[in-house]
């Protein structure tokens, strides 16, 4: 039991790439043995990571459970994990959306323990940049999930993968080019990698040390600023750089979209509120409009891209851009207000702040299970395009009324768990950025009418006749798949019925570390 | 008298490979028998050496000296340090898996390894000699047989252009290098009274600053060309698309260490002063070879061309960080030579069992190859990763601090070369899709079988030796660190 306690963290990091490794020693052909090892390997980093929350001391400022290894003495970088509020929260969101993942990919019979592997060699990339207190250790795994992720997409994607793989993979690379110089600059600099000292020596230093000066500090800090936001922005994705998403999300098998807008997505806006705002906070300040306005971009452009597709997954894909708008928003406005002394502004931010953190989990929740149920049709019709449905409620009274619940807690309902979070940022941002707030609205009822013309065109209207007879006929959602759900609508209720056990813990790390 | 191990491990194969020459013709299995025990043997040796270094001592370790040509001041004398002690292992490696992957050769079998074992003499020769005249005898023993063996076992359609060009280059660098060398060795004895071609002697030969930045170009370049330096790099894809599968991984794995470790051990150690003078030319010169080699691999169709270029692009980045002549940088580009070593090794032999099947190297007529070969497929993937400096492999334990060496000198630099790492992953992930995922052409259909268990062993070998340091990189940078502590001194500074 110490032995638990003491490395809690790195048990959770390791424990999915050690089940990897299990099932890389099984046979082949025991699809059923191997699924069965994957899913019950990754209840166990869920498991410790419910221990992780319940131990979590809810008064306790920075960082806890550390752990801290030798890795690469060299260049000063060591193995240092630990959590706070923001890293807890997304651990638990990771670790409960993989084994959900895993269960929904029951239905892959094409090379099961490379899938499989794949999946937790991901889950560990994942996890490994939410617990990293190491620059360097972050850039590492922020890479490492890179390469299963590819693989997902290119072998078990639909019928465009080569084409969306190789451009999430060159997006997501290219993108974090400039992370890895900066990372690299800051290294040089400072000597070290560990993110609380470069938290204390980075945004106050005045000069360089150690690199041939041929630009003031400000601006160097400036472009590294960018560098870093690029990276993270290529990931959300952020308004330009969101065209590699609807792409790779629809290709990807349905448990790799789960994950991909689940988790992968939320690497990008953690990335903002763990790296960005601590390390650049006069920049983030300086530069808080033009994040806005990108946010907002995302909102309104994402609202309306999801509003004009006919591909049932691309639909969903840019909800994502639309949600993830106010992640951005959120953190905009929190940048913005950074030594304020606006009392309004002062008590406003942390408001934006904790419904960003909430919103990340929240669009985890909903975005999983929407292109769950997508990939349900899916995989009964072999279709994704929206005209070819119609009038399904009937057939599928049970997948209905599921669809439904997710689709509203998407669009933000009051009572399940998408409205607290928008309307926490919402009022947070509203004092700070009124403008972009007051635009983003508009984006807001889109996502009203993106919601419903799904539904409209997949449940309602006329009937279409091809799905309800013969060969084609529409089955219903099954035992494993209404499982796979269960979890996931619970916490939507709970969290939008009573969010305060888990804006606790939020809240915890905006006070403490913004 | 302590066991004279560098030198059996020097030996061993020069003398398997006489051995060998004295079988029958026909007696092709105990021919590979025979080799396949000596590189083993060779290989366990170089593992001894590698993990029996002293790290606390640090310094030239398994050191024997004897004289040779007393009146002329050349000796025998050899020994490792952090630097050279990993490219000892490297060479043991590449020695046991080429073997293994030639295990097929059916064209005078006995010849063949004869060649390479005394290529692979040579080779471990040059690695650990602390003497600049032994240097160049070894280095000339190592690469006469690449003519011999690239000329009668290569590719039929370029072999003897290939081979020409190969061997003309090198010879008229190593010639450069040479009187370079015997420059140092005459100023060296009217500097200090004494006749001696021992590097460790030349060490402290006081040379005069004009001296070192008159003759610090000649005997870099002169050795720089065999490490593939923009712009005298052309020779190395030809020679590589050119040799046999074996002889690509000798050529492209240890040969081209070769002439950056010579450059090293003889340019910068004994130029000190001469490096620091001209590190910008090598540093603009790698740099262009790190960004050129990358895009020229990405345009080529020949997958043995890609990798030879890919293979500038990253000799690239290991004068890129000996250029830097600071710590970071010098550790880096001892860990790129292991690195691009076993990496490179990995993928010619892949590249050459998938030709063996396929008979054609061109991309655009593959597909399909990880049906058949899982085994390989996955070999080459982890390949390509340390390729792309993929965090978790090797690759990006060698290229961080390359980079992050560069920094201390040159941002813009480092910022201009790391472009190359996102045309690495292009062109690496376009190739691993097409060659090994996407359907197989019609034609290839049946004919593709799967790759033997010794092709097994030899891939498995250098992939745990990609994903065991890429984990821990304690396992060699220390080593290298001690290394580099020892050209530091020289260099004036830490």
């Amino acid at each position: 039991m110490d032995f638990i306690n003491d490395h809690l963290l790195s048990l959770i990091l390791f424990l999915p790439a050690l089940t990897a490794l299990v099932i890389f020693f099984l046979p082949q052909d025991e699809v059923k043995l191997i699924r069965w090892t994957a899913l019950i390997g990754s209840l166990f980093p869920l498991a410790l990571s419910l221990l992780l929350w319940t131990r979590f001391n809810l008064n306790g400022f920075g960082f806890q459970f550390q752990e801290q290894y030798k890795w690469y003495e060299a260049l000063h970088s060591t193995l240092h994990l630990g959590v706070d509020g923001l890293s807890l929260t997304m651990v638990l969101l990771t670790t409960l959306l993989t084994p959900l993942a895993i269960l929904a990919s029951f239905g892959i019979t094409d090379r099961v323990k490379a899938y499989m592997m794949l999946f937790l060699f991901l889950e560990m990339g994942m996890l490994g940049v939410f617990l990293a207190l190491d620059l360097l250790i972050f850039f590492v795994f922020w890479e490492l999930g890179l390469v299963p992720m590819y693989f997902l997409i290119n072998q078990w994607g639909s019928a465009n993968r080569n084409y969306a793989s190789l451009k999430f993979m060159i997006y997501t690379m290219g993108g974090s080019l400039g992370l890895l110089l900066a990372i690299q600059m800051l290294g040089v600099a400072f000597g070290t990698y560990d993110l609380p000292r470069l938290y204390e020596l980075w945004p106050t230093a005045s000069a360089l040390n150690n690199i041939p000066a041929w630009l003031p500090i400000e601006k160097v800090k400036t472009i590294a600023f960018w560098a870093f936001v690029v990276a993270f922005a290529v990931k959300v994705p952020v308004w330009p750089f969101h065209t590699w998403l609807p792409d790779a999300h629809t290709e990807a098998p349905t448990a790799g979209s789960m994950i991909l807008a689940g988790v992968l997505l939320k690497l990008g806006a953690y990335g903002f509120l763990r790296l960005v705002l601590p390390l650049y906070p006069e920049q983030a300040q300086t530069f808080a409009g033009a994040l806005a306005f990108l946010a907002t971009a995302a909102i309104i452009f994402g609202a309306f891209g999801s509003y004009g597709q006919t591909d049932f997954k691309r639909l969903v894909a840019y909800s994502s851009v639309n949600h993830m708008g106010f992640v951005v928003l959120g953190i905009a406005a929190a940048a913005a207000a950074y030594g304020s002394s606006n009392e309004v502004w002062k008590a406003s931010y942390p408001i934006a702040l904790n419904g960003a953190i909430l919103q990340m989990f929240n669009h985890g929740l909903s975005a999983a299970g929407m292109f769950f149920l997508v990939g349900v049709i899916y995989e009964r019709t072999h279709t994704r395009n929206l005209n070819d449905f119609g009038g399904l409620f009937p057939l599928v009274p049970v997948y209905g009324g599921i669809l439904i619940f997710t689709s509203m807690a998407s669009l933000g309902l009051p009572g399940l768990n998408g409205f607290v979070s928008e309307f926490l940022v919402v009022r947070g941002s509203w004092p700070i950025l009124t403008l972009y707030t007051a635009i983003s609205m508009i984006g807001l009822l889109f996502t009203g009418a993106y919601i419903l013309k799904g539904i409209k065109q997949v449940l309602h209207g006329p009937m279409n006749e091809h799905w309800a007879h013969g060969e084609h006929k529409l089955t219903e959602i099954n035992a494993r798949e209404i499982l796979v759900m269960a979890p996931l609508m619970a916490l939507i209720l709970w969290i939008g019925v009573w969010p305060v056990w888990i804006l606790d813990v939020i809240n915890r790390a905006v006070l403490a570390s913004f | 008298m302590t066991f004279p191990i560098l030198s059996v491990i020097v030996f061993t194969p020069i003398v398997a490979g006489m051995l060998i020459l004295l079988f029958p013709e026909e007696r092709k299995d105990e021919v590979r028998v025979t080799a396949l025990a000596a590189a083993t043997f060779a290989l366990l040796l170089s593992v001894w050496v590698y993990f029996t270094y002293d790290l606390d001592a640090a310094g030239y370790q398994f050191q024997e000296a004897y004289n040779w040509l007393p009146a002329l001041g050349i000796g025998y004398h050899v020994g490792v340090d952090g630097m050279s002690a990993p490219l000892i292992l490297l060479t043991g490696v590449v020695m046991f898996t080429g073997v293994l992957i030639s295990w097929g050769i059916e064209d005078r079998p006995r010849e063949f390894f004869a060649f390479l074992f005394i290529l692979a003499s040579g080779v471990f020769g040059v690695f650990a000699s602390l003497d600049l005249f032994q240097l160049f005898f070894f280095y000339e023993i190592a690469v006469f047989p690449m003519y011999l063996l690239i000329a009668i076992w290569g590719w039929i359609r370029t072999r003897e252009y290939a081979a020409m060009k190969l061997t003309l280059y090198l010879f008229v660098g190593s010639v450069i290098a040479l009187v370079g060398a015997l420059a140092m060795y005459w100023t060296a004895y009217q500097n200090t009274g004494v006749l001696s071609f021992d590097m460790l002697q030349l060490e402290q030969a006081n040379f005069s600053e004009q001296f070192q930045a008159a003759w610090f170009l000649p005997v870099f370049f002169g050795f720089a060309v065999l490490g593939g330096i923009w712009p005298f790099h052309n020779w190395s894809p030809d020679g590589h698309v050119a040799a046999p599968t074996a002889v690509s991984m000798f050529h492209a794995g240890v040969l081209m260490k070769l002439g950056a470790f010579a450059a090293l051990r003889v340019g910068i150690m004994l130029l000190p002063q001469g490096a620091q003078h001209w590190s910008w030319l090598i540093m603009t010169c790698a740099a262009i070879a790190v960004v050129y080699g990358a895009f020229i691999a990405f345009m080529q169709e020949d997958m043995k061309y890609m990798i030879g270029f890919s293979s500038v692009s990253h000799m690239g980045l290991v004068m890129l960080g000996l250029s830097t002549l600071n710590k970071t940088g010098l550790t880096g580009a001892g860990v790129q030579m292991f690195s691009h070593g076993v990496m490179t090794a990995l993928f010619f032999a892949v590249t050459g069992m998938i030709y063996d099947r396929a008979h054609t190297r061109q991309i655009p007529e593959l597909g399909g190859m990880n049906t058949v070969m899982p085994f390989a497929g996955i070999g080459f993937i982890i390949g390509g990763l340390v390729s792309m400096g993929m965090p978790g492999f090797s690759g990006f334990i060698a290229e961080f601090p390359i980079f992050m060496g560069v920094w201390y000198v040159q941002p813009w630099v480092a910022i201009v070369a790391s472009i190359s790492i996102i045309i690495t992953a292009a062109y690496i992930m376009r190739n691993i899709r097409d060659v090994f995922f996407r359907p197989m052409p019609e034609n290839l259909e049946g004919h593709i079988t799967d790759v033997n268990v010794l092709d097994k062993i030899a891939i498995l070998t250098v992939c745990l030796f990609m994903i065991g340091i890429g984990l821990f990189p304690s396992l060699m940078v220390p080593m290298v660190q001690t290394g580099v502590d020892n050209i530091l001194r020289l260099l004036g500074g830490a």
